[in-house]
């Protein structure tokens, strides 16, 4: 059955999220959709539904929240200190939630991104063929305390699962690709800007991460300007005080400034989950291994379903309870490990 | 790896980033480049080829976005190539389907402030900067910088005048700013260096409309005069009292 989520409190940060709206780069718009599309699709593995669906993108703050009817819902992307009730909830699982329970969301434990789906994911209106808030473009707005937001026919029932997290919520070093301008770099340039460890500035958004160092900038000489050519989510522009920036899902469509490289798409939800205290490095790699990167990359989000297994198996729900390792297959509490990598 | 930019000869395919590669057509902005981008992304969509997601123009190149896993970079340029020699692109017709737009504009008054200034720098006067912008017909040689944002030319040579390096603070939505022998209709209020000539009352892009862009990369437009009262009037208008034709 379909039925609400009430807000009661709300972070700064909370849009609805999907996969964007692609087709309108002629026009200007960019894609946008969720800063780390991974969860998106974690989110969709641990509820059995489609990945297009509608969640709740929570920037560094979640809320609280209750349901005027029964809801499955899933917690990913950043790990937040998540409460049903007042008892703690695993994150990277899926849940069930009734009526006037009430659902705490906290402060991201590591990285930026959580992300809070619902069966039959959120309604909300489609504008140009997606329903992802697009700030900069004037579509959509910030989700705040007071709204209701109407959820979608759920036809699953599963709850109470769970998937291992792929750690990418403290840095570490991103492959990336030479792009149009990287050959206007010195090699010296280039060599430096990958011995450089970076963090992500705490002024960055879904437009673009700031890159903030040590050290001199990365700026080139570049004589006349540089005529504005398409750009793209990845790209890493140096501005004319030599700051690196990567655009990030809801960038501008063109861009003038000159671009170091590019990082790979399936690295890049690490860029924008990259939070307080996380190193950031850059490595080239080849378009050979960039590419062998992202089929691989692929192919494990469309097998995530494979890798769903009980949060906590219920002795009841085991058919054949002796032939279980119990020592060895209890997964509960697998939410109060620190996170690898 | 290869880092250098490739030949520097034109036409010239550059990757982006992993899933895009950009077909050039010119180092700076030209007529012909300009034409030659928007007919070979007009043929890019109608062969609309498996793996390729997207297309767009910038002002001298066509952009494709595709999906490298199931469309390899090699066979990508192989065809690219192959499609490019069929013909002189830069002497290609442009795009059918294009319409010719008529949108009222104040020229100078409280509502252009800067009429005067970049008349002076074009080495008109004002009555000689209004004519030149209201009977020179401009094409969208691109869209960009903000959903639905055109930027508008080739301007007569008069216009070649530089961005102002101090900028404007805010220049309004539906400005009409001039430099560098292009016209930009602002779909945003921003800070600018270009110069604010004229002021429309159109919205360029409203999401909430069945149609949320009004303009199309390789549109036409001419801009009529109109008073501030008028203007005021064309306000409530969806559309700013900007009116379409098809081009043949």
């Amino acid at each position: 059955m379909s039925g609400a989520l009430r807000i009661h409190r709300a972070g700064p940060g909370l849009t609805l999220q999907d996969g964007g709206r692609p087709g309108y780069l002629a026009l200007g718009l960019s894609r946008g959709g969720a800063a780390d599309p991974l969860a998106l699709a974690e989110g969709a593995a641990l509820l059995g539904q489609d990945a297009g669906l509608a969640a709740i993108e929570m920037a560094g703050m979640g809320g609280e929240f209750e349901a005027t009817a029964p809801l499955r819902i899933a917690l990913t992307g950043a790990p937040m200190v998540a409460t049903l009730d007042g008892t703690r909830l695993a994150w990277n699982a899926s849940h069930s939630l009734q009526p006037g329970q009430r659902l705490g969301i906290g402060a991201a434990r590591e990285g930026i991104y959580g992300y809070l789906h619902v069966g039959g994911g959120f309604e909300a209106e489609e504008r140009l063929g997606a329903r992802s808030a697009h700030l900069a473009a004037g579509i959509g707005a910030p989700l705040d305390a007071g709204e209701s937001l109407t959820t979608g026919k759920d036809t699953g029932t599963a709850t109470g699962l769970c998937l291992p997290q792929e750690a990418r919520f403290s840095g570490g070093t991103l492959r990336i690709v030479a792009s149009v301008h990287t050959g206007r770099f010195p090699e010296s340039l280039r060599a430096r800007f990958e011995d450089t460890v970076f963090q992500r500035d705490p002024r960055s958004n879904r437009m673009a991460a700031r890159l903030a160092s040590e050290g001199e900038g990365f700026g080139i000489d570049i004589g006349r300007a540089i005529l504005s050519e398409a750009i793209v989510p990845g790209d890493i522009q140096i501005t004319g005080d030599g700051t690196p920036f990567v655009l990030m899902a809801e960038c501008q469509t063109t861009g003038g400034y000159p671009r170091i490289g590019t990082v790979l798409p399936c690295d890049l939800p690490r860029v924008a989950q990259a939070g307080p205290g996380a190193r950031l490095a850059f490595r080239f790699v080849t378009l050979e291994e960039a590419v062998a990167a992202e089929t691989r990359a692929a192919e494990a989000r469309a097998t995530l379903g494979r890798r769903v297994e009980p949060l906590i198996r219920d002795p009841a729900s085991i058919p054949d309870l002796l032939s279980y390792q119990l020592v060895s297959g209890v997964t509960a509490g697998r939410e109060l490990e620190p996170e690898g990598g | 790896m290869a880092f250098d930019d490739g030949p520097d000869s034109f036409p010239r395919l550059r990757n982006v980033g992993v899933a895009g590669m950009l077909v050039s057509f010119g180092e700076s902005l030209s007529e012909p480049a300009n034409r030659a981008a928007l007919a070979f992304r007009a043929e890019l969509e109608r062969e609309g080829w498996a793996g390729v997601e997207e297309t767009s123009t910038s002002l001298v190149s066509a952009f494709l976005r595709f999906d490298p896993v199931h469309l390899g970079h090699d066979a990508l340029r192989e065809r690219l190539e192959v499609l490019l020699a069929t013909r002189d692109w830069y002497e290609a017709p442009l795009p059918s389907g294009r319409r010719l737009w008529r949108i009222p504009a104040v020229f100078g008054t409280e509502l252009a402030p800067q009429l005067g200034d970049a008349a002076a720098a074009a080495g008109l006067s004002e009555a000689e900067a209004i004519a030149s912008l209201t009977e020179t017909r401009v094409r969208v040689q691109t869209i960009g910088f903000a959903p639905g944002q055109p930027y508008l030319g080739s301007l007569p040579e008069a216009w070649d005048i530089p961005r102002q390096s101090a900028l404007t603070s805010q220049i309004p939505e539906g400005a009409l700013a001039v430099a560098i022998r292009q016209l930009v209709l602002f779909s945003v209020s921003t800070p600018t260096g270009w110069q604010h000539v004229g002021q429309t009352a159109v919205r360029l892009f409203r999401p909430e409309a069945e149609e949320p862009f009004l303009l199309r990369p390789g549109d036409e437009v001419e801009f009529t005069r109109t008073d501030a009262e008028g203007l005021e009037a064309l306000r409530r208008d969806p559309r700013g009292g900007a009116e379409e034709r098809p081009l043949p």
